[in-house]
């Protein structure tokens, strides 16, 4: 705690997050003593089925849906693919309707498949979020078509936490008699989310966003929902997924969920405290900083921008002291542009550069937050008094 | 992944500063595209750079690549230093991920553009000429982009 090398200051829970130890305490026995293949008849066999299907009812009712509607997939992204491309070619083949809607601020894993589609026979409209990162309906309405096949717009956006209002978008899409799908990895567990009440007809989820283990995802696929499935052979899954399930990763998930919903409003409120406090302590502590999106948003979730700082390299500093953070410049990823999800929002390339992403949860303290604000200032001021610009753009460095 | 020596100059980057007075000024890079160096130098009677100094906002690469360059082109001739290619100051910091090379390509550039500052305040004939990336609206990323498609930037 005496400095950062001793420990690591995790703030990136919407990248991933560590397993809780009672969810490995949950999926341990199915890697090991009750091994079997959920789809093999004898009792080996029969207790992973009935691990695999308990765990399904669990999943189910924490969203507010049925069993038969809920099917266990291998990550988030194919949750994405499978929702956008199966349901959209299928609906295309059925009722010939070929008009594709998603937001522009959605992640790769629906952008990508939606793109293709485009090119392979559909017609893709992206839909900008306003300044606040909100999708709203009336602009929905706008550019729905009777043709429409299906609308992708987000539960909560993974780099600015804005929530979406997806009754509303729901209500629209199905008003010209579209079919609905949200992306709700980073929603599921951290807000009230329920499929009955929001209404959508599809929704994807990913286990290690909520301390479940990396390679387990989830699709809801409301009764009666055209679906062709992506992976065929044996027939898993209601024949929506095939492919021998991951027993020790659906009860995972499922404990995973239960976790989160026990935890729901106390921490929504702890995390939404700790959030505030990085938000009033930066925008307060350091002149020219701005916050990204919202509200409504994701309890723990902060998008900061430092004008005239270079987001990796603030980045590297700060794991210099032991702090994980993410960044939406174009330098972090590889890619050459800054964040799609900022740009969406209308901010300009020159700050989306300067962008930080906090990402609070469940084992963040108010020391960590406290650190934080103690070694951010003096990272910003020494990078900005190595930028050229700085005095010249926004005035002398403090 | 950075090399340990990117890493080194990044976190203990050499010559950081702007020389009062100097002979010649290099600025290279746009914010929108999130890089921008200033490189200032000073040179004796002789034609040899007596110091150079650098700022840069941009990433770690980025400051790195500054920092290095400010250590190669000390004590050379201006006509050495300006033929400081991108390939030599990433091979000297270890090597370069293929998406951060455009960074080193902005160090010679800042480079070559305060040595031709120097030699046309002195009415010589510039060495470099005209520099791309010292264009306001300059886009470091387009050569980038035909060298490194996206898939292959990522290629790790």
């Amino acid at each position: 705690m005496m400095n950062g090398m001793d420990r690591t200051f995790y703030m990136d829970y919407a990248a991933t997050t560590p397993v809780d130890p009672r969810v490995t305490e949950a999926m341990l026995p199915y890697l090991t003593e009750h091994f079997g293949n959920p789809n093999s008849l004898y009792t080996l066999g029969r207790d992973g089925y009935r691990a695999l299907e308990a765990a399904r009812e669990r999943m189910a009712s924490g969203i507010g849906a049925q069993p038969t509607e809920f099917v266990f997939t291998g990550c988030g992204t194919e949750s994405d693919n499978e929702a956008v491309v199966c349901i959209s070619q299928m609906v295309a083949e059925r009722k010939n309707r070929r008009h594709l809607m998603v937001s522009a601020f959605e992640h790769h894993a629906v952008l990508h498949p939606a793109e293709w589609l485009a090119k392979n026979g559909f017609e893709l409209t992206v839909l900008k979020p306003r300044k606040d990162g909100i999708i709203h309906a009336e602009d929905l309405q706008a550019v729905l078509r009777e043709d429409t096949a299906l609308v992708s717009v987000m539960a909560a956006n993974n780099e600015i936490g804005t929530i979406q209002p997806l009754k509303d978008l729901a209500d629209a899409t199905h008003a010209v008699g579209a079919y609905f799908h949200t992306d709700a990895v980073q929603a599921l567990g951290k807000i009230p989310f329920d499929v009955a009440d929001l209404g959508v007809d599809a929704a994807s989820f990913s286990a290690h966003k909520i301390y479940g283990p990396k390679g387990v995802g989830g699709l809801y696929l409301k009764k009666g929902t055209p679906f062709r499935p992506l992976l065929m052979g044996g027939g898993q899954e209601m024949k929506r997924r095939s492919g021998t399930q991951n027993v020790a990763g659906a009860v995972a998930f499922a404990k995973a969920l239960e976790l989160m919903l026990d935890e729901q409003d106390q921490e929504a409120v702890r995390l939404s405290a700790l959030r505030d406090r990085i938000v009033d302590g930066v925008l307060n502590g350091i002149v020219n900083t701005r916050l990204n999106g919202g509200p409504p948003k994701l309890p723990g979730y902060a998008n900061l921008i430092m004008l005239g700082c270079e987001g990796e390299a603030m980045l590297l500093q700060l794991d210099n002291k032991g702090i994980a953070v993410s960044t939406g410049s174009a330098c972090s990823s590889g890619s050459l542009e800054p964040s799609h999800v900022l740009l969406s929002i209308g901010c300009p390339a020159e700050e989306a550069h300067g962008s930080l992403r906090v990402t609070l949860g469940r084992f963040t303290t108010d020391e960590d937050v406290d650190y934080f604000l103690e070694v951010l200032p003096p990272i910003v001021a020494r990078l900005r008094s190595m930028n050229p610009l700085y005095e010249r753009m926004y005035g002398a460095v403090k | 992944m950075y090399s340990e020596k990117v890493m080194e100059h990044f976190n203990n980057p050499r010559n950081v500063g702007v020389i009062e007075n100097a002979d010649g000024v290099g600025e290279v890079g746009n914010p929108v595209c999130g890089d921008v160096m200033k490189i200032t130098i000073k040179v004796d009677g002789t034609d040899h750079i007596q110091d150079v100094k650098f700022q840069t906002l941009g990433c770690g690469a980025a400051i790195a690549t500054s920092s290095i360059v400010t250590e190669m082109a000390r004590g050379m001739t201006v006509q050495d230093a300006a033929k400081i290619s991108k390939q030599q100051v990433a091979d000297e910091l270890g090597g370069l991920p293929p998406a951060k090379m455009h960074c080193s390509v902005l160090a010679t550039d800042g480079l070559k553009v305060a040595v031709d500052d120097y030699l046309v305040k002195h009415g010589r004939e510039p060495i470099a000429g005209p520099i791309k990336s010292s264009d306001p609206h300059f886009d470091p990323h387009a050569e980038e982009d035909e060298e490194h498609t996206h898939e292959e930037a990522c290629d790790l």
